[in-house]
């Protein structure tokens, strides 16, 4: 990621496809988590739209961003209006049944979708971005515009909340 | 327990449409669809600044797109609203509303092809006409160049544009046959033009109205046989006292 980073501030067009190749897994895995239904399209939203940002962006500032935490700010964002414009004028029911199949997903997937959605919002992203996507604290301090003790407490505090959703099933 | 564990076994591939989609989008990929036209099956590139390239559906066709565009391409749908522009470009052989990525081209290319897409279907119009008609008169060859490049053949109809000498000429999506296939798919009648061209005549012109024409003109085509003159330079049309059709401006 510091190479990719000098990388784009020096050739944007020769070295993005590096950054789609880079980030889409991760993004993809952490936005089937929050987004169940839209992952697809917001990670290939959230890669045009940084596209764009860095199109903009000075080259010093490119070589310093967090690349990793920045990309997800972008994702975050872009799933939170998503799904209040979603919210608002909600789609017909088949649509959401139409989305592909994506690779075989491990059999306990929907079951942990389930207790994904019973954690609150912060720690549910928090546990998404460190433990699906794989990003350290410092990332998600910076995607999520949150102090990184607080992030680590709500990886923590969800973690164990897991546990316990584990615990009351057995 | 390894909660945290479990949560990394979740993780799974990307599906594919998340690295096209992305590099499509930001106009680093081009997609390509095919199409049916008089000339058989075509495929026509596009990328988010519009039609980027048609070319001959045949053997390597996706190297032969990617030589041309400098870059990687994918099969994809075009963009809803430009779906049925396309086929009905193809069809009248005039790009209407639809996007063009001339980009790459200079400035005097894209005003050549420019005033190519407006000769209407059925007609011709020599490589000298569309080098005067941009203002310069002396870019002949250039103007030849510019149809043999065209990157959008059929949308930009160069096989409307003809050799000075008035013989039909090469084309380049598929050789000559391939332009008198398409000229007589539009009614041009080329067997007819290359006859009036081998007399050594440019232009007719009808003695009732004094005006001439380029020979396709439809204008032209109304003039019955007893009233058509015929007509070696424009030179000799003005000195009989014959103006230019305000149609085909010859």
């Amino acid at each position: 990621m510091d190479q990719l980073r000098l990388r784009l501030a020096r050739d944007l067009d020769a070295h993005f496809p590096e950054l789609v190749e880079s980030m889409r897994h991760d993004l993809f895995n952490g936005l089937r988590r929050l987004h169940p239904n839209d992952a697809e399209d917001l990670t290939q939203e959230a890669l045009i739209r940084a596209y764009r940002a860095l199109c903009q962006y000075e080259p010093k500032r490119i070589r310093e961003l967090n690349l990793r935490g920045w990309m997800w700010t972008i994702a975050l964002n872009l799933g939170r209006n998503h799904a209040r414009d979603r919210a608002r004028r909600p789609l017909p029911a088949e649509l959401h049944d139409t989305h592909p199949v994506m690779d075989p997903e491990p059999a306990d997937s929907e079951a942990w979708q389930r207790r994904l959605n019973a954690l609150g919002a912060n720690q549910r992203r928090a546990v998404v971005l460190r433990h699906v996507a794989g990003l350290g604290y410092g990332e998600i301090a910076e995607a999520t515009g949150r102090p990184e003790g607080t992030v680590k407490a709500d990886v923590h505090r969800g973690l164990e909340r897991l546990k316990t959703i584990l615990e009351g099933e057995s | 327990m390894n909660i945290g564990r479990d949560l990394e076994s979740l993780r799974g591939s990307a599906p594919e449409t998340t690295r096209t989609g992305a590099l499509l989008g930001v106009g680093l990929m081009s997609g390509y669809s095919l199409y049916e036209s008089p000339v058989g099956e075509v495929a026509v590139a596009f990328n988010i600044h519009g039609v980027a390239a048609v070319e001959l559906a045949e053997q390597d066709l996706e190297t032969r797109l990617e030589q041309r565009l400098g870059q990687a391409v994918v099969a994809a749908e075009p963009p809803p609203n430009w779906g049925d522009g396309i086929n009905r470009a193809i069809e009248l052989g005039r790009p209407g509303g639809l996007p063009l990525d001339f980009r790459r081209l200079t400035a005097f290319q894209r005003d050549v092809l420019q005033l190519t897409a407006t000769i209407p279907s059925g007609e011709v119009r020599p490589y000298g006409w569309l080098a005067a008609q941009v203002g310069n008169p002396g870019a002949v060859r250039a103007v030849g160049s510019t149809m043999a490049r065209n990157p959008v053949p059929l949308i930009v109809p160069c096989h409307r544009v003809v050799r000075s000498d008035g013989l039909i000429g090469n084309y380049s999506l598929g050789g000559p046959d391939r332009k008198w296939q398409l000229l007589t798919h539009e009614g041009a009648e080329p067997e007819k033009l290359e006859l009036l061209a081998s007399r050594g005549i440019r232009y007719v012109g009808s003695d009732t109205t004094k005006i001439f024409c380029h020979p396709s003109c439809r204008a032209a085509r109304r003039i019955t046989t007893a009233h058509r003159v015929e007509f070696r330079t424009s030179g000799n049309a003005h000195d009989a006292g014959y103006r230019e059709c305000l149609v085909c401006r010859p």
